[in-house]
C-alpha cells in the first residue's frame, strides 16, 4: 500500500503482474478483452503482462498524470477518450498520490516524444517502471460507445508472455475466462487497500505557512488525492490525514473543528465501518464535509441508498448546478456509484426515524439529474459527489472549501454562544 | 429564466463585404443568430451590405436591408423600424464599431434601442490596450511590458526601455491591420506611422517581444447568471509572431498539462468577468514561454470571432446560436445541447479527435507583395480537417487547401550540406509553405532540436511531422503495399496520391494504390463530432473520416443527394459558391436526404444544421469517393452535385463519372464542351456566335506571329501555372516580348527552357462593354436569371468589376440578342442547371468571351436583386425537374425573367472590395492597385435603390465608406482617355471640387475651360521651395479622390506611386473612365441628401403585387 502524501516514491502495482517482454511477443501486440467477449488488438504500452479490472472511460483532454495517480481508480482499467496521451511527459509535481493506481491504461496515440518545460521523463517509461500494463492503438471511441451502451464491465489487457500459455497463443475464450474470474466492483470494500497506514499532518501553506491554523480538520483517507488537503491547507487549515480505520475516539482526540471524508474506490454499499464512523461524527455535531466517496457515505449515514451508474461520470467537463445559488459550475467527476435521494423538497433523512433531521439535494448533475451534493439542514454537514479540489479539472467549485471553513467558523461561534447562553 | 418578454424586435448588423480578417464566418454566425431570434418569435431587422450571404436571404429576417453599414443609413433604418434592441456581437468588428458609433451619436438613446449581448464599457475595456492591461493585472495575469504612444517621437523614445524587436499594435483595428514587428528604428517609424493612421483613436501600443512563444486561444461563453464555459482551446502550431488567422492551428491544445491549462482557464474567466462581457462569446489569446511557462495575456475579443466559427465547427458547440439565445435572456443551463438533445449547453465540449486548421493565401495574385507572415493577417481563407490523431488531421487539412505545393512530398533527393543550412535559415522566416520546408528539413536529417531552434515550433509537433516522414520512408521501402503498411500510412494522413508518388507509380498510380488498399480492406470509417467524446448519444450526423475501426454512418431509407462544397475561400472562389450550395440543400431537403461535403469552417454549408448529413472532408477525389461509397452502403444515392461549389468540385466531375458515380446536372462532357477552347469554338460556330480571335504560342516567334495576325492589344495568359504570372493585357510587340521572355525565364527554372504548355493569346477588345449573364437551362427551356452590365470596361476581371442589374444602358434589342445567344450556348453545350456567360459588346458586335456551366460568383447578387433563387431552381433542375415544373410550383416566376425590365424595377449595383492595403512589398511599400484581368477582390457589396446614381453611391459607401463630397480631385489619365474625362471633370468643378492635374491632363482640361492646378509629378521630386509632388499631397491626406487611368501596361513609374499612395491613404481611386462617370453620378446622388432605405421584403412584395395584379 502506498501513502497518499505528495511524496513521489514509486509503488508497486497491486493488480498488474509485470513481466519482461519475451522474444516471441516482440511484435508488441497487446489484446484488450472484455468480459462480454469483445476483443481489441493493439500495441503494448507501458509494462507487458496481464492486468484485469473494471474498464471505465475518462473524457478529460488534460490531466492524465493526475488521473493515473488518483486512488479512486484503484482496480480500474481506464480508457482515455482523448487520443493523444503523454505529450507533456511526467513530472514530479502533478501526481495526486505516491503511485499510479489504475490497473490498466488504454490509449489511442501515445506520445513518441514529450514536450514540456516541467517534464522529467516519458509516460511510457513511467508506466513501465510502475508495472502498469497498457495498450495503445485501439479504437478508444468505439470502446467508449460500447461501454456507454452496455455499461462498465470487467476487462483484461494481455501482452508479452501473458498472451501465451505453455508457448501456445492463448484463445479468446481462455482470456475471457480469466477476465470473468476477476472480482466485480459491486460489493468491493477497497478503502483499506488505498488508505494510509499511519496518520500524517498537512500544516497551513502559502500565505498561511507558519501561522496559527484557522481550523483543524481530520481528513479520513479513503483514497484521498493530494490536492484535497492542499486546498484546505492553503486556506490556513491544519489537516490531520488519518487511516480509514480510525475510530471516533481517535478523531475526537485530535479536537477537530471539522471532519472530512475523502474520495476513494469501491462500492459505498460495502463501507459499513466508514458509515458508522460518520454517524458518530454527526451525532457529535462536528461540522462535516465529504467529497465523492465521502458524499456516498454521507448519503448512507443519512439512511439513503446508493446505486451503480451504468457507466459513471469520469471527466472534467461535467455541469453541476448549485441549487443554493442557481449557478452552474463545470466540474471534475470520477464516480461509478451515486446516492439515491429525492431530488426535490427537504425530506427528513430516513435513518433511525429522522435522527439527523432534514436534508436536501444541494447539487445536481445537469447531464443526467444525478445527485451531486447533499446538505443537512439541521446538522452542520454537507458533501458533494464531484471534485472541488479538481486536479485534474476546472476550479469552478473551489468555493466549497470556503463553505466548509464558513461552516466550521459559524458552528464554532454558534456553539460558543449557545454555551454562553446556557451558562447565563 | 426564459427569454425576456420586453423585447419584441431586434436589429442585427452583419459584417459587410468579405475582407481579409473578416470573412464568411460572420455569415455563418449571423445566419445562426437570425434563425434563433426568429424561432423565438422576435421580429428580426437585418442590415448587411453583402448580397452573397445566406443571412440576407429574405426568409432569415423580417426586414432585410442590403444597405451600407454606416451610421447615417443605420439611423434611417432604426427610425423606420424602431427595433427594441440591437445585437452587434455577431457581425465582427464592423458591427461592433457600427454599434459604438450609433451609441456615440446618441442614436440608440434617441430611439430607445437597447444594446444586447454587449455593453460599450466592456467593449472599450476589452479593446483599449491600456485598460485591458489593467484588467489583466487585476485578474492576476501578466501582460507583455508595453507603452501606449500617440506620435512617432513617443514611439522612438519608448524603444529605449522596451528594446528591439518590438511589437506594434494599433488600437481598434481588425485582423491585426497595421500591426507588425519592428526590428530597428526605421521599421518602427514606418509601422507606427501606418498604425497611427489605421487606428480610429490614433493610438498605438508598443510592447516587448514574445516572438517564438507558444500561442493559445480559449473560446468562452458567459450568460447573465455569470455562468462561464470554455468551449474550446486552440493551440497555434506557428508560434507567436504569426497572426492566429495565418497560423496552422490545432484543437484542442495538445502540449499543456492540466495545471497549465487550468491556469489559462482561470485567467480567462477572471478576465471575462472583469471586462464585463455581458452575455455571449469572447476569446482570449495567450503566449506561453516554452522555456519557463511564463504566461502572458495577449488580447481578447468581446464578440463572436473567426475563431468562434472555427471552435464551433471543431467542437459541435454552436457559439453564435447560443450567443443569440443568451442575448435574449436565456441562461446556458436552459439551452439544450443540440447534438445530444438530453444534456444542457452549460458544459465544456470534450474532443476525442484532433482538429487542424490551415490558412490559404493568395500571394500569387500579388507578386510584388512580401510573403512573410506577420501579426497582420494576410490569408484569404482556411481549411479545417478532423482526424483521430494529429498526423491524420494535418494530412487531410493540407490536402484540403487544394493548391499545388501545399502537401508533404518526398520527391527528389533530400537537400544536404549547405543546402540544408540554407533551408533551416529559410524556415526561420514564416511563410505560406513553411510547414513543407519544416518537413523537408526533417526529411533531410535535421534534428527536431535544429528545426525548433529555427522555427520555435513545439518539438511535439515537429516529432509528429518526423513521424510522417518515417511512415513515408516505410511506404517507399516496403517490398509491397501490404495491409499493415497501407493502414499505417493512412492512419498518419497520407493520401493515395502521396503513396503512389512514394512508390514511383505513374500518373495512374493513385488508382493502383486505391485498388490495392481496397483489396486489403483498408478503408476509412466515419466518426461523429458529438461534443462529448461519445459519453452521450449524438443525434446529429456530423461526420469525419478516420482510419479507425468502427464507423458510425447510420442506415437511411430516403434517397440522398450529395452536394460538394467549394473548400477554402480564395480569391475568385468564396462565399458566393457556399451560398449556392446552401441553397441547393435547402431546395432539395423536402424530397431528398441532403448530404454536404466541405472542408471550410467559415461557412454556412458546414453548419451541422444546414444539411441532413455533414461530412467535414477534403474535396479531393479520394475523399469524396469514400464518402460516396459510405453513403451508398447506408442507402440509395441519387447522385452528386458538382456545379455549385465552383471550380474545385467541378474539376472532379470527370473522375467521379469515370468511377461510376452519377453526376447530377450538366454532364462532364458538357463541362468539357464549355471549357475546352476547341470544343467551345465549335459550339459557337454552330450557333453562329462571334468570339474574339485567338491563337496559341510556345515561343516568342509564334507569339509575335499570332499577335500580329490578331492585332494589338491582346490578352496573354499561360495555360499553366507559373510562379504567379497571370494574365496581362499587351498593347505592343515590345511589351509582348517582355512578357514571353519572363515566361521563358521562369520556364527555364521550372522546366528546362521550353514553355511547358502554350500561351493563350486572345484579341483584347478595347473600349468594350462587358456583360455577364446567369441563366438556367433544363434541356428544352431557358430561364434567364439576370443580365449585368459592367461599369468598368472589358479587360478587368468580372469579379473585380462593378456591375449593374438590370443593365442601365442596353437596348431592348441588345438584351434580346443576349437572350438568344445565351439560349444557343446553353443548348449547344448541353447545360442542365446553371450557366454563366460573359459577353463583350463592341461596335454593335456581341462577342462571347467565355461560358461556365456552373454556379457563378454573381448568382447570389442576381438572386438578391431579382428575388428569384437561381441556385434553388438549379438544384431542382439537376435533380430532374423542368423549368416548366418550377414555374408551375411558383419557384420561378412566370411573368418575368432577367430580360424583362420594368421601369419601376429597383437598380442593384455590385461593387468589388479589394485587399490591396493588406499587402506591402518587402520594402514596406503598398502594392499596385490597378485592376486587370487577374481577379484580386475578396468580396463584394450591393447598392440597391430606385436609380443608378443612388445605387452606385450606396455601393461605394458600403465598399469604401463613401465618395467624397468636397475637396480636391487629382486627375491624371492616359492619352486615349483624355477626351472622355472632360465632361465628368467639368461636372465635378460645378459640384465644388478643386481639380489638381499633371501637366498633360491639365492642358486638355484648361482648353475645355476647366480650371486645373498643375502639381508636380512624383518623378520630378519636390520643387526648389519644397513644393510637394502629388504623392506627397496624397500621403498627407490632401486629396479627396484620385482619377488615374493607367498607360498601357499596368505598373509604370508615376501611376504606380500614385495608386500605391492612394491605397495607403485610404482615399477613393478611379482607374477607368467608366468608373469616373459612375462616381460623378454617385457624388451627385450623395449630395442630394441622405439615402432612403428599402428592405428586400418590400421590394419583393412589389414584385408579388405586380404578379397578382
Amino acid at each position: 500500500m502506498s501513502t497518499a502524501t505528495t511524496d513521489t516514491t514509486v509503488g508497486t502495482a497491486s493488480t498488474g503482474t509485470a513481466t519482461t517482454a519475451p522474444a516471441d511477443a516482440a511484435d508488441g501486440t497487446a489484446l484488450l478483452v472484455l468480459e462480454d467477449g469483445r476483443t481489441s488488438r493493439g500495441r503494448a504500452y507501458g509494462a507487458r503482462g496481464t492486468t484485469v479490472g473494471e474498464i471505465v472511460f475518462n473524457t478529460g483532454m488534460t490531466g492524465y498524470q493526475e488521473t493515473l495517480t488518483d486512488p479512486s481508480y484503484h482496480r480500474q482499467i481506464v480508457v482515455m477518450t482523448a487520443p493523444h496521451i503523454g505529450n507533456t511527459g511526467v513530472n514530479d509535481e502533478d501526481p495526486e498520490s505516491g503511485r499510479i493506481w489504475v490497473s490498466g491504461y488504454v490509449v489511442r496515440d501515445p506520445a513518441r516524444r514529450f514536450s514540456s518545460w516541467r517534464a522529467d521523463r516519458s509516460l511510457d517509461a513511467e508506466l513501465a517502471a510502475q508495472g502498469v500494463v497498457g495498450i495503445s492503438d485501439v479504437d478508444t471511441r468505439a470502446l467508449t460507445r460500447h461501454l456507454r451502451e452496455l455499461g462498465v464491465m470487467r476487462a483484461g489487457i494481455f501482452s508479452g508472455d501473458a498472451l501465451y500459455r505453455d508457448g501456445v497463443r492463448r484463445t479468446t475464450d481462455d482470456l475471457v475466462a480469466e477476465v470473468r474470474s476477476a472480482p466485480q466492483m459491486e460489493g468491493a470494500a477497497l478503502a483499506a487497500e488505498v488508505s494510509v497506514d499511519e496518520a500524517y499532518t498537512v500544516e497551513p501553506l502559502g500565505e498561511h505557512a507558519g501561522s496559527e491554523p484557522v481550523a483543524t480538520v481530520v481528513a479520513v483517507d479513503l483514497g484521498i488525492k493530494a490536492m484535497t488537503p492542499y486546498r484546505l491547507a492553503e486556506r490556513g487549515v491544519r489537516v490531520h490525514v488519518v487511516p480509514a480505520t480510525t475510530t471516533i475516539e481517535e478523531v475526537e482526540a485530535l479536537e477537530p473543528d471539522g471532519v472530512f471524508f475523502s474520495n476513494g474506490p469501491g462500492d459505498p454499499g460495502a463501507a459499513t465501518t466508514e458509515v458508522e464512523l460518520l454517524r458518530a461524527v454527526l451525532d457529535r455535531r462536528i461540522p462535516y464535509f465529504g467529497i465523492c466517496y465521502g458524499n456516498q457515505i454521507f448519503g448512507r449515514a443519512l439512511g439513503f441508498g446508493t446505486y451503480k451508474l451504468a457507466y459513471g461520470h469520469r471527466g472534467i467537463n461535467q455541469p453541476v448546478m448549485d441549487r443554493t445559488t442557481g449557478k452552474v459550475e463545470v466540474t471534475a467527476h470520477n464516480h461509478g456509484f451515486a446516492v439515491d435521494a429525492p431530488l426535490d423538497g427537504e425530506p427528513v433523512a430516513p435513518f433511525d426515524g429522522g435522527r439527523f433531521g432534514r436534508v436536501r439535494v444541494s447539487h445536481v448533475g445537469l447531464n443526467d439529474q444525478v445527485v451531486e451534493g447533499l446538505e443537512a439542514l439541521d446538522l452542520p454537514a454537507f458533501s458533494v459527489q464531484y471534485h472541488p479540489e479538481a486536479a485534474a479539472g476546472p476550479h469552478d467549485a473551489s468555493y466549497l472549501f470556503d463553505r466548509f471553513l464558513d461552516l466550521m467558523s459559524t458552528h464554532r461561534t454558534r456553539a460558543t454562544s449557545t454555551t454562553t447562553e446556557q451558562e447565563s | 429564466m426564459p427569454r425576456r418578454t420586453d423585447i419584441q424586435s431586434v436589429l442585427v448588423i452583419g459584417s459587410g463585404p468579405i475582407v481579409i480578417g473578416q470573412a464568411c464566418e460572420f455569415d455563418y454566425s449571423g445566419t445562426q443568430a437570425c434563425r434563433v431570434l426568429k424561432e423565438e418569435g422576435l421580429r428580426v431587422v437585418l442590415v448587411n451590405s453583402n448580397p452573397a450571404t445566406i443571412m440576407t436571404d429574405p426568409e432569415f429576417a423580417d426586414a432585410t436591408y442590403v444597405e451600407p453599414i454606416t451610421t447615417e443609413v443605420l439611423t434611417t433604418i432604426i427610425a423606420k423600424e424602431r427595433p427594441d434592441a440591437l445585437l452587434p456581437t455577431l457581425g465582427g468588428q464592423t458591427a461592433l464599431n457600427a454599434a459604438i458609433a450609433l451609441d456615440e451619436a446618441g442614436v440608440l438613446e434617441e430611439y430607445g434601442v437597447e444594446l444586447i449581448g454587449a455593453n460599450i464599457p466592456a467593449i472599450q475595456k476589452g479593446e483599449d490596450r491600456q485598460r485591458f492591461k489593467d484588467v489583466v493585472a487585476k485578474c492576476g495575469g501578466e501582460s507583455a511590458r508595453s507603452e501606449i504612444i500617440h506620435t512617432i517621437d513617443e514611439a522612438v523614445a519608448a524603444a529605449e526601455t522596451l528594446g528591439y524587436p518590438m511589437v506594434v499594435r494599433p488600437s481598434f483595428t481588425m485582423g491585426g491591420l497595421g500591426s507588425g514587428f519592428a526590428y530597428d528604428e526605421d521599421d518602427l517609424r514606418r509601422i507606427v506611422g501606418q498604425g497611427l493612421h489605421y487606428s480610429p483613436t490614433t493610438e498605438v501600443l508598443l510592447e516587448e517581444s514574445i516572438l517564438g512563444w507558444k500561442e493559445y486561444e480559449l473560446e468562452l461563453m458567459r450568460d447573465k447568471h455569470d455562468n462561464v464555459v470554455v468551449v474550446c482551446s486552440i493551440e497555434n502550431v506557428d508560434p507567436v509572431g504569426v497572426h492566429t488567422g495565418d497560423s496552422i492551428t490545432v484543437a484542442p491544445a495538445l502540449t499543456l498539462t492540466d495545471r497549465e491549462y487550468q491556469k489559462l482557464r482561470d485567467i480567462s474567466i477572471a478576465v471575462i468577468r472583469e471586462v464585463g462581457v455581458d452575455t455571449g462569446g469572447c476569446n482570449i489569446q495567450f503566449a506561453v514561454d516554452p522555456a519557463t511557462g511564463r504566461v502572458i495575456v495577449i488580447e481578447m475579443n468581446p464578440r463572436v470571432s473567426r475563431s468562434s466559427a472555427l471552435a464551433s465547427k471543431a467542437t459541435g458547440f454552436p457559439i453564435a446560436k447560443i450567443a443569440a439565445k443568451l442575448a435574449v435572456g436565456y441562461t446556458l443551463d436552459e439551452i439544450p445541447n443540440d447534438i445530444t438533445q438530453v444534456t444542457p449547453a452549460s458544459f465544456e465540449p470534450t474532443l476525442d479527435y484532433v482538429v487542424v486548421k490551415v490558412p490559404r493565401f493568395a500571394f500569387e495574385k500579388f507578386p510584388a507583395a512580401d510573403d512573410t507572415l506577420t501579426t497582420t493577417m494576410k490569408s484569404v481563407g482556411e481549411a479545417m480537417a478532423l482526424g483521430r490523431n494529429f498526423t491524420e488531421a494535418l494530412g487531410k487539412a493540407l490536402r484540403s487547401i487544394d493548391k499545388s505545393g501545399a502537401v508533404f512530398h518526398w520527391d527528389g533527393e533530400p537537400v544536404a550540406g549547405a543546402d540544408l543550412d540554407a533551408l533551416l535559415a529559410t524556415i526561420g522566416r514564416p511563410t505560406e509553405n513553411r510547414i513543407i520546408g519544416v518537413q523537408q528539413a526533417l526529411r533531410a536529417g535535421a534534428t527536431v532540436e535544429q528545426v525548433f531552434d529555427a522555427t520555435k515550433i513545439d518539438p511535439w509537433f515537429l516529432d509528429q511531422i518526423q513521424l510522417v516522414n518515417e511512415v513515408a520512408a516505410e511506404v517507399a521501402a516496403a517490398d509491397a503495399l501490404s495491409h499493415d503498411v497501407l493502414l499505417h500510412a493512412k492512419r498518419h494522413g497520407l493520401s493515395d496520391a502521396q503513396i503512389a508518388r512514394l512508390r514511383g507509380l505513374g500518373t495512374a498510380g493513385e488508382a493502383v494504390v486505391r485498388e490495392v488498399r481496397r483489396a486489403h480492406g483498408v478503408r476509412p470509417v466515419f466518426k461523429t463530432v458529438d461534443t462529448c467524446a461519445a459519453e452521450f448519444k449524438a443525434t446529429t450526423p456530423y461526420h469525419y473520416s478516420s482510419y479507425d475501426e468502427e464507423s458510425e454512418v447510420a442506415p437511411r431509407e430516403r434517397e440522398a443527394v450529395i452536394i460538394l462544397g467549394s473548400g477554402p475561400n480564395r480569391i475568385g472562389q468564396g462565399i458566393e459558391f457556399d451560398y449556392s450550395c446552401v441553397h441547393a440543400t435547402l431546395a432539395l431537403a423536402e424530397q431528398y436526404e441532403t448530404i454536404m461535403v466541405n472542408c471550410n469552417p467559415e461557412t454556412v454549408s458546414t453548419d451541422y444544421d444546414t444539411s441532413d448529413r455533414l461530412y467535414f472532408e477534403p474535396l479531393t477525389f479520394e475523399d469524396v469517393l469514400e464518402v460516396y461509397e459510405a453513403e451508398v452502403a447506408a442507402g440509395p444515392v441519387k447522385g452528386v452535385i458538382v456545379q455549385l461549389g465552383g471550380q474545385t468540385p467541378l474539376s472532379l466531375a470527370k473522375r467521379l463519372e469515370d468511377a461510376g458515380i452519377p453526376v447530377l446536372g450538366t454532364s462532364p462532357e458538357a463541362i468539357d464542351a464549355a471549357e475546352d477552347r476547341g470544343l467551345f469554338g465549335q459550339v459557337l460556330l454552330d450557333a453562329g456566335l462571334p468570339a474574339p480571335a485567338f491563337g496559341t504560342a510556345r515561343s516568342l516567334h509564334q507569339a509575335q506571329d499570332v499577335a500580329t495576325s490578331i492585332g494589338y492589344p491582346v490578352l496573354v495568359r499561360p495555360s499553366y501555372v507559373l510562379g504567379g504570372r497571370g494574365m496581362e493585357i499587351v498593347y505592343s510587340e515590345e511589351q509582348l516580348t517582355g512578357y514571353v521572355e519572363r515566361a521563358l525565364a521562369a520556364a527555364d527554372e521550372a522546366a528546362g527552357g521550353a514553355l511547358p504548355a502554350p500561351l493563350l493569346i486572345d484579341r483584347f477588345l478595347d473600349d468594350a462593354m462587358e456583360i455577364d449573364v446567369d441563366a438556367l437551362y433544363d434541356g428544352t427551356e431557358m430561364f434567364l436569371g439576370g443580365v449585368m452590365e459592367h461599369i468598368e470596361e472589358a479587360g478587368i476581371h468580372s469579379g473585380d468589376s462593378a456591375c449593374v442589374l438590370p443593365p442601365v444602358s442596353l437596348s431592348v434589342t441588345e438584351i434580346e440578342r443576349i437572350r438568344r445567344s445565351t439560349e444557343a450556348i446553353a443548348k449547344g453545350v448541353g447545360v442542365r442547371g446553371l450557366l454563366n456567360v460573359q459577353y463583350a459588346l463592341v461596335s454593335d458586335v456581341l462577342y462571347v468571351l467565355e461560358a461556365n456551366p456552373r454556379a457563378s460568383r454573381t448568382v447570389p447578387f442576381v438572386s438578391k436583386a431579382t428575388g428569384v433563387s437561381l441556385a434553388k431552381a438549379a438544384a431542382r433542375i439537376m435533380a430532374g425537374e423542368t423549368i416548366a415544373d418550377l414555374k408551375a410550383q411558383g419557384v420561378l416566376p412566370t411573368d418575368r425573367d432577367g430580360t424583362t425590365i420594368d421601369l419601376s424595377d429597383p437598380i442593384a449595383v455590385k461593387e468589388a472590395v479589394l485587399p490591396f492595403k493588406r499587402f506591402r512589398t518587402a520594402d514596406g511599400v503598398a502594392v499596385d492597385t490597378v485592376l486587370g484581368p487577374e481577379m484580386r477582390s475578396t468580396g463584394e457589396v450591393m447598392g440597391f435603390d430606385v436609380d443608378f446614381p443612388t445605387a452606385f453611391a450606396k455601393s461605394q459607401a458600403a465598399a469604401f465608406g463613401g465618395l467624397p463630397e468636397s475637396g480636391r480631385v487629382f486627375v491624371s489619365v492616359a492619352d486615349r482617355d483624355k477626351r472622355s474625362v472632360v465632361l465628368p471633370i467639368k461636372r465635378l468643378t460645378e459640384l465644388g471640387f478643386e481639380i489638381l492635374a499633371t501637366e498633360g491632363t491639365a492642358l486638355v482640361l484648361r482648353r475645355s475651360g476647366i480650371p486645373a492646378t498643375v502639381v508636380r509629378k512624383y518623378s520630378e521630386g519636390r520643387g526648389e521651395n519644397g513644393e510637394p509632388t502629388i504623392v506627397d499631397l496624397i500621403t498627407e491626406g490632401q486629396v479627396a479622390m484620385v482619377v488615374n487611368t493607367p498607360n498601357g501596361q499596368g505598373a509604370r513609374a508615376d501611376g504606380y506611386e500614385i495608386r500605391a499612395a492612394t491605397t495607403a491613404a485610404d482615399s477613393p481611386i478611379v482607374t477607368t473612365v467608366q468608373q469616373l462617370s459612375a462616381a460623378v453620378q454617385g457624388i451627385e446622388a450623395q449630395l442630394a441628401g441622405p439615402f432612403s432605405v428599402g428592405s428586400l421584403q418590400e421590394h419583393l412584395a412589389r414584385h408579388t403585387g405586380k404578379a397578382s395584379a
